[in-house]
């Protein structure tokens, strides 16, 4: 039995299916971050595991227990919300002592383990500073201390970095990461951002339009994305449209053997795993932009215009208006049949 | 952001004399050492401020009013707080028209709810009682408390209460400890508003009020109506001079355009 | 973004409010109007039957029609003179620095929260006969020849009126002023129009709701006003409201009190509610 169960989950609003056929399960101490465009439903899942939305039909069981019926201030979750939701008119240790209040924690006790929060955060010597005088990442940090100062078994983050500046953003994942790490607290983080998704969970559940579309490791989902749609989301991507017959599969002039039945198909290619070759899909170098480390290729192709990611290694590499074959290792391309999934 | 001309400028200063010349006449006549209405020519005198207390009516229908404007915005304010969260954060059928019901003072003539008021008490026989002129104050300055703590539960973040709840907050914590302080500002300026409106209503409360529980401003109205002498003029110097301490309050708190035109969302 | 709940689930935060409305509001006011169909004696007091004769003289007898044409007509006065002065008066104030700004908008919105009662006597006070202060200005300035009677007239109704009044149009056009993008109006400038143009062409049309909506409240405000035509007016130049006090408190005749009321309240109500549909027609983009 997993530590958090999610089966079966649905919501509706009215007629908009907000989610539907939601299956996850989660294991202690993992990170997962759910991952999708705006509108797919992220928000919807956390709040149906916070307990501030009811599920139209399906099944939430952490640690044995059935936690739908339980109310949201009893469920012992961690929040961290969008906007922070901090307590305008608390200090920071007020605001991080707030659920120990809550759980009638002894003075003595509270005021140490507030401290140590906000030194976990790196807040040492905010205590009594008002939100309204701190900084977004200030803020930031007191809203994950007051989460976590009441241990929670789960620890929810709905978009917590989206309103922060890139290079904040990027130190704020570090930290919760590390933090993540040394307490083990299983988490679950919503984010739009791939790169976010990628760099902080053990899995990511790729989203689209209330269904899933991949449960999967990042490096997983970034190599064998389970649909053109998780593709093209988490990161650059060529979709090409090619044709099995008789386990072969030809893409323009390009050939592989692949498994399976016979159809038309589309094909998902990274951009850097790609390569130029001496035979493979036939095309002229449209443009070619220098990016330092590497030069990004358009190529157009009978398939229409296809990006080439090279490495600048000294190698000598194609000019512009030169005719060329791209070419790929079966084992980095993505095969998907056309109906099977949608996208 | 252009300038204004100099027409502008002569306009903008016509315009305020226009506003300030009745009520500053007001407060200079106030000090004249004349037993007639004048201008203090010969340096300024309490004279008729030190009157006002051998006007012992004055003097208590000025407690009156004070009483009066308190009790009817505490419970106005007690009885606004609830329906706001209600309007704030629900749908319901029949909003609208309940909504419209609860602004209903704001639109019928104050001579109208005398009228009606005065019937519905002396049928009830509680005319010319304190409890008669409490009751039709709180209609009254319902709609202001109403407005104002409307817009601070609607202007709140409601995900700070997710917090709160989050962590392990039941209703009554939630509402003492996390709800109440952030509408508080809104709260605040909605009793003061009432208490403003409650404090200055003379129409509705002239057919209310008897000897009694006259308010001061029902008494001064009742005074002109006889005569004007500068004691009048030096009660109305004292309200004017209230009132425009009450109202440097509440603009260095929420802004007076923001309180008066329903909105004290400058503090969220 | 609020919840649907039904009625049942929200009635414990509303039931208190709303059933004090029912009891304190809705059944005086419905008191008001049977006590309008019922007859009055100078001996036999209120006689609870039904009769129309109430309604019957106040439609008829041409003292209630001049007392309703006054009333009308001071309203009008007094609304058109707020709108004329207060509408370029916000403009100035939009414009101006915000330092000053914030102090004027104090001496101007301010008067709003004073007592009317005062403000009158301070007009009472200005207008005082023939050698009142208003008249010694005027005259003083070459305005007038012969001083102007402003006591217990309409002339001198209308301008404590519009003094009482003039906050509320400051304050819709201030607020309609607060919505405009000042942009728009840099954009118009560099589209070669005069500041002249600018007003009239860019800033007047979309701040027109706020005149309007501005001019709504002040004209239902002055159509019931009570203090400042009492006091200004006198005994004899009576309106609507006035009216109704003296058939409630001198004469007696409750009754016929209570249908001067009633009528009041239908037309202002009624005004109000075609004012606010044609408006909100009228500007439907606008007001979005
Ligand atoms: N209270 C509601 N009433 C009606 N529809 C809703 C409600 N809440 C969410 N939805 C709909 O449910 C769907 C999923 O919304 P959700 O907020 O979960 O999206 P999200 O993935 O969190 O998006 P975002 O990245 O924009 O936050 C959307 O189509 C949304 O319009
Ligand atoms: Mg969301």
């Amino acid at each position: 039995m997993s530590f958090l169960e999610l089966t079966d989950l649905r919501k509706t609003y009215g007629d908009v299916v907000a989610l539907e056929n939601f299956n996850l399960t989660v294991e202690k101490g993992e990170f997962i971050s759910l991952l999708g465009p705006s509108g797919c439903g992220k928000t919807t899942t956390l709040q149906m595991i916070a307990g501030f939305t009811e599920p139209t039909a399906g099944k939430i069981v952490l640690s044995g227990r059935d936690l739908v019926s339980v109310p949201p201030a009893k469920r012992g979750l961690g929040i961290v919300f969008q906007s922070y939701a901090l307590f305008p008119h608390l200090s920071a240790a007020e605001n991080v002592a707030f659920g120990l209040d809550m759980r009638k924690v002894d003075r003595a006790s509270r005021d140490e383990r507030v401290r140590e929060a906000l030194a976990m955060v790196g807040l040492k010597g905010y205590e009594d500073r008002f939100p309204r005088r701190m900084s977004g990442g200030q803020q930031q940090r007191v809203a994950v201390a007051r989460a976590l100062v009441i241990r929670p078994e789960i620890l929810l983050l709905d978009e917590p970095l989206s309103n922060l500046d890139a290079k904040m953003r990027e130190e704020m994942q570090g930290e919760l990461l590390s933090i993540q790490r040394r307490l083990g607290t299983t988490t679950i983080l919503v984010t739009h951002d791939q790169q976010e998704a990628m760099a902080l969970s053990n899995r990511v559940v790729v989203m689209s339009k209330g269904r899933i579309e991949q449960i999967a490791s990042p490096v997983e989902a970034y190599n064998h994305p389970a649909s053109p749609f998780v593709a093209s989301f988490l990161g650059k991507t060529n979709t090409l449209s090619g044709e099995v017959r008789g386990g072969t599969l030809s893409v323009g002039d390009y050939r592989a053997d692949v498994p399976g039945a016979d159809g038309p198909v589309a094909v998902t290619l990274r951009p850097e795993k790609m390569r130029f070759d001496a035979t493979g899909l036939r095309g002229t170098v449209a443009s070619r932009v220098f990016q330092g480390n590497s030069w990004s290729y358009h190529v157009d192709t009978a398939q229409g215009e296809v990006l080439v990611l090279r490495q600048n290694d000294g190698q000598p590499l194609p000019v512009e208006g030169e005719p060329v074959f791209v070419s790929w290792s079966p084992a980095d391309m993505g095969v998907h049949r056309e109906g099977a999934r949608h996208g | 952001m252009k300038r204004n001309g100099p027409i502008a400028l002569i306009f903008h200063a016509f315009f305020v004399t226009f506003m300030v010349a009745p009520i500053l006449v007001v407060c200079v006549v106030a000090f004249t050492s004349h037993g007639y209405l004048s201008l203090p020519t010969d340096g300024l005198s309490l004279r008729w401020f030190r009157e006002i207390a051998n006007y012992p009516e004055f003097v208590r229908a000025f407690w009156t009013s004070i009483y009066l404007g308190a009790v009817s915005s505490t419970v106005a304010v007690v009885l606004a707080v609830p329906a706001a969260l209600a309007f704030s954060r629900y749908d319901f059928t029949g909003k609208g028209a309940l909504a419209a019901f609860f602004l209903s003072p704001l639109m019928i003539p104050h001579v109208v709810l005398g009228i009606a008021f005065l019937r519905f008490f002396t049928q009830g026989g509680l005319s010319g009682t304190m409890a008669a002129l409490i009751i039709s104050h709180i209609i009254l300055v319902f709609p202001f408390a109403l407005r104002l703590t409307l817009s601070a539960a609607t202007g709140m973040d409601r995900s700070i209460e997710s917090a709160a709840i989050s962590l392990g907050a039941g209703n009554l914590t939630l509402f003492r400890r996390v709800t109440l302080p952030l509408i508080l500002p809104g709260v605040i300026s909605g009793w003061a508003l009432s208490f403003i409106q409650s404090f200055d209503e003379v129409t509705m409360t002239v057919f209310l009020a008897a000897p009694g529980t006259e308010t001061l401003p029902v008494r001064m109205f009742l005074y002109v109506q006889d005569n004007i002498d500068p004691l009048v003029t030096s009660v109305s110097a004292v309200v004017i001079l209230i009132t425009m301490v009450a109202l440097m309050i509440l603009d260095r708190l929420y802004g007076l355009d923001a309180v008066l035109s329903g909105h004290s969302d400058r503090n969220s | 973004m609020a919840e649907r709940r039904s009625p049942i689930a929200v009635a414990p935060l509303l039931l208190p409010a709303t059933l004090l409305f029912i009891a304190v509001l809705a059944i005086p006011l419905i008191m008001t109007l049977m006590l309008s169909f019922y007859s009055w004696g100078q001996y036999t007091g209120i006689v609870e039957d039904f009769t129309v004769e109430n309604w019957v003289e106040v439609f008829t007898d041409p003292y209630f029609g001049d007392v309703f044409l006054r009333t009308l007509r001071i309203s009008v006065f007094a609304t058109l003179l707020a709108a004329l002065f207060g509408t370029p008066e916000a403009y100035i104030l939009k414009r101006m620095d915000p330092r000053w700004r914030g102090i004027f908008l104090l001496v101007i919105l301010g008067p709003l929260l004073m007592s009317v009662v005062a403000r009158t006597l301070g007009w009472a006070l200005l207008f005082g006969g023939n050698s009142g202060v208003a008249n010694q200005l005027l005259m003083g300035i070459g305005l007038i020849d012969s001083p102007i009677p402003f006591m217990f007239t309409e002339t001198g109704v209308v301008i404590a009126l519009a003094h009482v009044m003039m906050p509320f149009m400051v304050l819709s056009v201030w607020a309609s002023l607060q919505r405009l993008d000042p942009q728009v109006e840099n954009a118009a400038r560099s589209l070669g129009a005069s500041q002249a143009t600018v007003i009239r062409r860019v800033v007047l049309p979309q701040i027109m709701p706020g005149i309007l909506s501005g001019s709504i409240i002040v004209f239902a405000l002055s159509a019931s006003a009570f203090a400042t035509p009492a006091i200004i007016g006198g005994r004899r130049l009576k309106v609507a409201s006035t009216l109704a006090y003296d058939e409630f408190l001198n004469t007696l005749d409750w009754p016929l009190g209570a249908a001067v009321a009633v009528l009041l309240l239908i037309a202002i109500v009624l005004i109000i509610v075609a004012s606010n549909r044609l408006v909100e027609r009228r500007y439907a983009e606008v007001f979005r």
